[in-house]
């Protein structure tokens, strides 16, 4: 069996629960008394992602574009598992590491080595391998003796480099990840890209969200444009960037 | 470089879609009951680190814990003993041994509240079970419940009392105490979430059940009005623990009531999360 993504007919609401949505009283009201009864379904849902279908397969770089709230993220967290959807299936094969926020289970008040620790419980690492990851990431954030203080005080800099290193020292099949993770690309030091390289290069399928049109022309082999929660255009990367580029003067 | 994740024996595979129909809810409720077996060490894990961080800077550390109720239980002590006309001898053990079971079931309670809110940041960065949260609420607990237990332990020994051979009675009650404690976490975690004005209404109702629940006075007390506290579940579901410790074989009526309350929590907790399961990582 290969690492695989399928995709089957998505959809997702994004309930939004804010004010008096939020209120037991309100509801339980609402339930009681017929008038305000028919109220009682009108709470805001965002339409996230309608009828999303596609599959992966090993080579298969899949980059996602649209503007902003237009489910590229969303989309991501449905295949990281974290939402569930309304209706459809989705089936995700191989290890896993979705970058979807930089400080993923990093908590500031315990040490850059307690930090390590953790991640590694997360992904169900043994203890050597986490010493190992240690090594690993302490290697490359070159923290030195910063490792075994809080990341609170980490300068800005130190932080990214901790996370980062982190982030592409798990090297999974399935690679997710979010822009932002390229969103500072051009500050980061050489090395710290020919890691980036090396990680994407070694999953078998990579889906990333991004805004750059330099990004995607390197990485992906198929570009998927959300629009309001819908696949607007699937197809190769000069294809789609094409029509998303033209979008304005459409 | 070296890679950290080699190729898994196994595949994982994660296959998630839109169950409709309770059986098929149940069926994925249980395996997120599956899933978290494996990751008892992060659990253990993330539970010492909530205690240790808490304390972290300070001289003492966790055994603030132990002091703080060490002083709760000295003062009310001589206190309580002095009102209600109690020898000191025989009330400070119970008084510690109540205060100290006490304290677990309400920060237990409490904390059961934000065992989704929380955790925020990680249900919406990385897909766990939603049993992992719980579990971790119910050993920070245990853990600050073992800080405490010396100052009985202390107090025992100073007086020199004990409970005897009943105590071992206490044993399984506690195991259920547990068992509830997961689901409470689970069941108010959820609801919490959703309806964030549960959790007021719950400090509130836990201020109550400690004056009403026979914690600092004792059920004889009530003379022949004493049957009433077998309707009160927090008072019989303490008492399964608290009375075999103090070396009281609890009733035949409050074990009842006890189970009742308890099944009755574990299935609504059943039945809760597995209609709420997928919606939680919305809520927080």
């Amino acid at each position: 069996m290969t690492a695989e993504i399928v995709a089957d007919h998505v959809n997702l609401d994004f309930p939004l629960y804010h004010g008096s949505a939020r209120s037991l009283k309100k509801v339980v009201f609402k339930q009681l008394s017929g008038r305000m009864g028919a109220d009682s379904r009108s709470r805001v849902v965002v339409q996230a992602l309608r009828d999303i279908s596609f599959r992966l397969q090993p080579g298969d770089r899949l980059g996602l574009v649209g503007s902003n709230g237009a489910g590229k993220t969303t989309l991501l967290r449905l295949l990281a598992g974290i939402y569930e959807p309304l209706s459809g299936r989705v089936r995700v094969a191989g290890s896993m590491n979705a970058l979807l926020d930089p400080n993923l289970g990093m908590n500031t008040e315990l040490t850059g080595r307690e930090n390590i620790m953790l991640r590694g419980l997360y992904h169900g690492l043994d203890a050597p391998a986490i010493r190992r990851l240690a090594d690993d990431v302490a290697e490359f954030a070159d923290l030195g003796d910063f490792l075994d203080l809080p990341v609170r005080i980490y300068s800005s800099g130190m932080v990214v480099r901790l996370g980062f290193a982190l982030a592409t020292a798990i090297r999974p099949q399935v690679l997710l990840m979010d822009e932002w993770f390229l969103a500072g690309d051009a500050n980061f030091m050489e090395k710290a890209r020919a890691r980036l390289e090396d990680m994407v290069r070694g999953a078998d399928i990579l889906v990333l969200s991004t805004h750059a049109e330099h990004v995607i022309r390197q990485w992906c082999t198929r570009v998927i444009w959300l629009d309001g929660g819908r696949v607007r255009a699937d197809g190769t990367p000069d294809d789609v960037l094409a029509r998303y580029l033209a979008r304005d003067q459409a | 470089m070296n890679v950290l994740i080699s190729e898994p024996a196994k595949l994982p595979v994660l296959d998630i879609g839109s169950s409709q129909g309770g059986v098929a809810r149940l069926g994925d409720a249980w395996q997120d009951l599956r899933a978290f077996f494996p990751l008892w060490r992060l659990c253990w894990t993330l539970g010492w680190l909530d205690i240790k961080l808490r304390y972290r800077g300070s001289m003492l550390g966790p055994l603030w814990l132990t002091l703080s109720t060490a002083v709760m239980v000295g003062s009310m002590g001589f206190l309580y003993a002095a009102l209600f006309h109690m020898d000191l001898h025989d009330y400070l053990p119970f008084l510690a041994l109540s205060i100290v079971l006490w304290n677990f079931v309400s920060g237990m309670v409490g904390e059961a509240c934000t065992t989704f809110t929380g955790a925020e940041g990680m249900i919406r960065s990385v897909r766990m079970p939603f049993l992992l949260y719980a579990a971790r609420v119910v050993l920070r607990n245990l853990l600050i419940l073992g800080h405490n237990i010396v100052v009985i332990v202390v107090v025992d020994a100073l007086l020199q009392t004990g409970p005897g051979a009943v105590a071992w009675l206490a044993l399984p009650a506690f195991l259920l105490w547990i068992l509830v404690a997961l689901a409470l976490s689970v069941l108010l975690g959820a609801l919490c979430a959703r309806f964030r004005d549960i959790p007021p209404i719950v400090a509130s109702v836990m201020q109550m059940a400690f004056f009403v629940s026979a914690v600092i006075w004792r059920p004889e007390q009530l003379g022949a009005q004493e049957w009433v506290l077998n309707f009160n579940p927090f008072f019989t579901m303490f008492e399964i623990v608290r009375g075999p410790l103090l070396g009281i074989v609890p009733s035949q009526d409050v074990y009842v009531s006890a189970f009742v309350s308890s099944g009755v929590i574990l299935l609504s907790t059943v039945v809760l999360f597995a209609r709420t399961r997928g919606r939680i990582a919305f809520w927080v």
